[in-house]
């Protein structure tokens, strides 16, 4: 059975997951520039000890209601491949290990945007742990 | 096969091959040139030293041929004609089919090359006395797969065995001797010595004078070798050696490498001083610079508060030695110019010599240095405007000599650093551009219609010509007319952040100017702030700033049906208002009447491609180096930002992209700014040029204008200085008596305004002075109007505006003394007929 580590985290009450291998650090909210015209998904620009890492409001991705005290954020840095992105969460949850014979694929009854950024989800003792597509996630329209 | 070996002799011999090229074509020009030929002839030579060395037995044969060729030419026993060169030519594509081979499929390929041997075999024939070694020659080097090791050997005795021709000769054969390796010469000596042997045709003491000849030659070969490992390398002047031949390569090339041609021993220390470098390597180094910088800057804002004199001594040579770093470092990654057009040369010729065509290449400023990246990034792009000169602009030398002009055509490449920015221009003394053919060929392919392409101005017509899918060739061959190109060349230099632009006088030429950055990577700029973020402008747009307060912004700008514009030095500036266009702020307009007199408007002045335009922000604040950084590929679609940076407080700011903002505000379109005109007026089509109009406001309100070329001056006058003469009202005016015209007088029909005045036609002098007495004290607003060397002051109500336009007529509307009307900034406007009317002077 092959054990996996994520890196958890909290949009309102669901609670997600993100390989941990996929996540490059964690970082408290910080300052950013907006990006006029852009999507409203995308949060604005950071600087990350001068590297640049556009960060994307992860509630607004997935269309939930919006907090207006951001500063409470925090951004979970990805490395994607073609450089960093920063998702802004609400709350970072425990690393956690889990095997795969907890995963299922997201049932059918998923709806809306969910339906296409939640690949599937672990059973936990205590709910569920939703995995993110983080490919998907970023696949952000103009 | 040694990999790295493969490697290092590939790079080495792809750069030899480059150089062999312009060497080439320079040869072909002055046959005579001795220098040029020992380039040739050791370029050929170290080829193939190195495939003896890697084991390329196709390559080294291909190489010893066409050294044998070049030796025979060196030393005069050959007549250089462009046969010879055409199969040297052809000799460096097998070549580089070769090296492509061996790149791609790890070997040599299994073409055979026996004719092009043949070929170059064949100039030497005749010229050399003896038959049989030739004869010999030629089986050893197009024996594919003979074996390595042992053909130069059979091959030297073959030639030692005839009469040995020259002294110069003698050199060749003591170089190739030194090329052998050791167990190689020990063969070779064993072989001539048998041959001398067997031929009895030289006494022992002849044999030990070879034998020691070899030995101390091999001697100090070993001698320099050992040197030059030790790094400690002397001139060697005068030196004969294949090392030191080898170390002398010329270090045309700066910076990286130096290529193994000596062109002269003075180069020598030079070319030692060099060393190839990792491309990644660079970009690395030139990354790290970049946050060095960004760092210097943050660090130098600390500074500024801080009152440690040692801090800030410290910090001043941080910043000193920052900034030189950073411009070394951008020097690695600079490169001539000619390192592209080099090339330039052959493609010049083989274009001109299939089409029948005399074109002569000259080349000004090739030294100029530009970003690596920005040189690999334009190559296409000029090798097509190239094309295109001698496809479409230089004639036919028969067409030349009909036109009186040189047979041979001019293109001149030339290449200079100006303001930051290199330029490149392409210039041909060819046809240049027939202006209506771009358009009638634009209109058959449907990219503009008739009624468009008859108010283009010139430029317009010209920029046409980067629409995609356009071309004015007759017929379609293999060097252009597919249509696929200029818009490609556009493209492709706007993404490099450059610009293009095209001159032409139809007959005379045609010149095709590039601007482009030096650098990609750290650009000043002009930082501003505009709904509260900070915005980088690079400063290559950067024309300059505008400030205006209150009284000034409310009286220099002005509005066009939502249009804003400025009058900067007499010119209509379109503005752009940042916060609108990036739909930040919560402000629309910058200006209303009811603007408070300490509110501040900053015009940024901005150039776009050919357009000028202002960008209103609402601060200006430093100036800054910064370094560029992408942006993410889902902010990339976002047209009018060009990247991001850091800035010294640790803030991001977004760069502002000119041209991307300029296409989104509407100041360029596709058609390259129709905009401005359309805005202006709905400014309509006339039977005449596109001219300027003086615009006045009549009596009664009525919208006139006349043609602004014959108006010589505006004048006020006073209406004392209204004397009579001969029942008309005239003024002095440069001593001259100038009569004054009252349009509502001389317009027959005045439905309005001419009742109003209860005029009639019949007009007598006085009455005008009487209906004026009211006005006494006012000045009268003359417009001079000069035709020939007759002048008439046209008394006008208010004058409005001077409006460039061209204006559709509706002639229905003409009356004796108006063209016709139009309508020009919104309104109803006659164009009046001044012909008519000053015949109709009785004067």
């Amino acid at each position: 059975m092959e054990e996996k580590q994520y890196c958890t985290f909290y949009l309102d009450d669901m609670f997600f997951g993100i390989e941990v291998t996929k996540v490059q650090e964690i970082i408290k909210y910080n300052e950013m520039t907006r990006v006029p015209l852009a999507s409203g998904v995308i949060c604005g620009l950071i600087n990350l000890r001068g590297q640049i890492v556009t960060a994307i409001n992860l509630r607004r991705r997935f269309e939930l209601s919006q907090i207006t005290n951001v500063h409470n954020f925090m951004n979970v840095i990805l490395n994607t491949g073609d450089g960093a992105v920063s998702f802004l969460v609400d709350r970072i949850g425990d690393v956690i290990e889990i095997g795969s014979n907890y995963y299922e694929a997201a049932p059918e009854t998923l709806k809306g945007v969910a339906r296409e950024l939640i690949c599937g989800a672990y059973k936990l003792e205590n709910g569920l742990l939703l995995v993110l597509d983080i490919q998907k996630v970023l696949e952000i329209k103009v | 096969m040694d990999e790295d070996l493969l490697r290092e002799f590939l790079i080495e011999t792809y750069e030899n091959l480059d150089k062999l090229d312009a060497d080439l074509l320079a040869l072909e020009k002055s046959p005579d040139s001795k220098s040029v030929i020992d380039n040739i002839f050791r370029m050929f030579h170290s080829c193939k030293g190195g495939c003896g060395f890697i084991g390329l037995s196709k390559l080294e044969a291909i190489a010893h041929t066409g050294e044998n060729l070049l030796g025979l030419i060196r030393d005069k026993k050959v007549e250089m004609n462009s046969k010879i060169i055409d199969a040297l030519l052809s000799t460096v594509d097998t070549v580089r089919k070769i090296l492509n081979n061996l790149e791609s499929i790890h070997g040599e390929g299994n073409e055979d090359h026996s004719a092009l041997l043949t070929l170059l075999n064949s100039f030497r024939s005749g010229r050399i006395e003896n038959e049989k070694t030739l004869a010999a020659e030629d089986i050893l080097k197009t024996a594919d797969g003979k074996e390595l090791k042992k053909a130069p050997c059979a091959n030297e005795t073959a030639t030692i065995a005839a009469p040995l021709p020259s002294a110069s000769g003698e050199d060749i054969l003591t170089e190739e001797i030194n090329n052998l390796t050791d167990s190689e010469r020990i063969n070779f000596e064993n072989i001539v010595y048998e041959i001398l042997v067997n031929k009895g045709a030289l006494i022992s003491e002849d044999i030990e004078a070879v034998l020691a000849q070899c030995r101390t030659e091999s001697l100090k070969a070993e001698v320099n070798r050992n040197k030059n490992e030790n790094g400690a390398r002397q001139d060697h002047a005068g030196s004969e050696t294949p090392e030191n031949k080898v170390n002398s390569r010329q270090s045309e090339n700066p910076g990286v490498k130096s290529s193994p041609a000596a062109d002269d021993q003075k180069s020598i220390a030079a070319a030692d001083m060099s060393i190839r470098v990792n491309i990644e390597l660079l970009d690395k180094l030139m990354n790290l610079v970049g946050e060095l910088v960004l760092a210097r800057n943050q660090f130098l804002q600390l500074t500024s508060v801080s009152d440690d004199p040692n801090f800030i001594g410290i910090s001043q040579r941080l910043n000193l030695i920052t900034s030189e770093l950073q411009e070394g470092i951008m020097k690695t990654r600079m490169q001539p110019i000619n390192n592209i057009w080099r090339n330039f040369g052959r493609i010049v010729r083989e274009v001109s010599a299939s089409i029948n065509k005399k074109v002569r290449l000259e080349m000004e400023g090739k030294e100029t240095e530009l970003d690596k990246t920005i040189i690999e990034a334009i190559k296409d792009p000029l090798t097509h405007i190239l094309r295109n000169s001698i496809d479409h602009g230089i004639e036919e030398p028969e067409k030349r000599r009909e036109k009186k002009k040189d047979e041979e055509g001019l293109l001149l490449l030339r290449a200079f650093h100006e303001g930051g920015q290199v330029n490149i221009e392409i210039t041909d003394d060819g046809n240049g551009i027939n202006l209506n053919k771009v358009k009638q060929k634009a209109i058959e392919r449907e990219l503009i219609n008739a009624s468009q392409a008859s108010v283009m101005s010139e430029r317009e017509v010209l920029n046409l010509i980067f629409l995609p899918g356009f071309s004015t060739a007759e017929k379609v061959t293999n060097i252009s007319g597919r249509g696929v190109g200029m818009d490609v060349v556009r493209k492709n230099i706007e993404k490099i952040g450059g610009t293009v632009d095209i001159e032409s006088r139809h007959g005379s030429g045609t010149s095709v100017k590039i601007k482009i950055p030096l650098t990609l990577a750290i650009i000043p700029a002009l930082i501003v702030t505009s709904g509260g973020d900070n915005y980088a402008i690079p400063q290559v747009s950067l024309l300059e700033v505008v400030r205006l307060k209150g009284h000034g912004a409310k009286k220099g700008i002005e509005e066009i049906s939502g249009a804003l514009v400025y009058r900067l030095r007499g010119k209509l500036l379109p503005l752009v208002y940042l916060n609108e266009e990036l739909k930040i702020g919560s402000e629309k307009k910058v200006f209303t009447a009811e603007m408070p007199d300490e509110h501040i408007v900053n015009i940024i002045v901005l150039q776009a491609g050919d357009r000028q335009f202002g960008l209103i922000v609402d601060a200006v604040n430093d100036t800054e180096e910064i370094v560029v950084k992408p942006l993410d590929k889902f902010l990339k679609s976002i047209s009018v930002f060009a990247g991001a940076t850091v800035r010294g407080d640790g803030r991001v700011a977004l760069i502002l992209d000119i041209l991307g903002l300029a296409k989104m505000s509407g100041v360029i379109s596709e058609l390259n700014d129709k905009l401005i005109l359309d805005k202006q007026a709905q400014v309509v089509k006339s039977s005449k040029e596109a001219g300027r109009i003086l615009l006045f406001k009549n009596k009664g309100n009525s919208r006139m204008a006349i043609d602004l070329s014959k108006v010589s001056r505006l004048e006020n006058f006073s209406v004392d200085e209204i004397e009579q003469a001969g029942g008309f009202e005239v003024v002095q005016y440069r001593g001259q008596i100038m009569p004054l015209v009252y349009i509502s007088k001389i317009l027959p029909e005045r439905r309005s305004a001419g009742r109003e005045n209860g005029a009639s036609e019949n007009y007598e002098a006085d009455s005008v002075l009487k209906n004026n007495d009211a006005e006494k004290n006012k000045n009268l607003q003359v417009v001079v109007y000069s035709d020939y060397d007759k002048s008439v002051g046209v008394v006008v109500d208010s004058i409005l505006d001077i409006v460039e336009t061209d204006i559709e007529l509706q002639k229905s509307t003409a009356r004796a003394g108006v063209i016709g009307s139009g309508v020009i900034l919104n309104k109803v406007t006659e164009i009046l007929d001044m012909d008519y009317i000053i015949k109709n002077l009785k004067y």
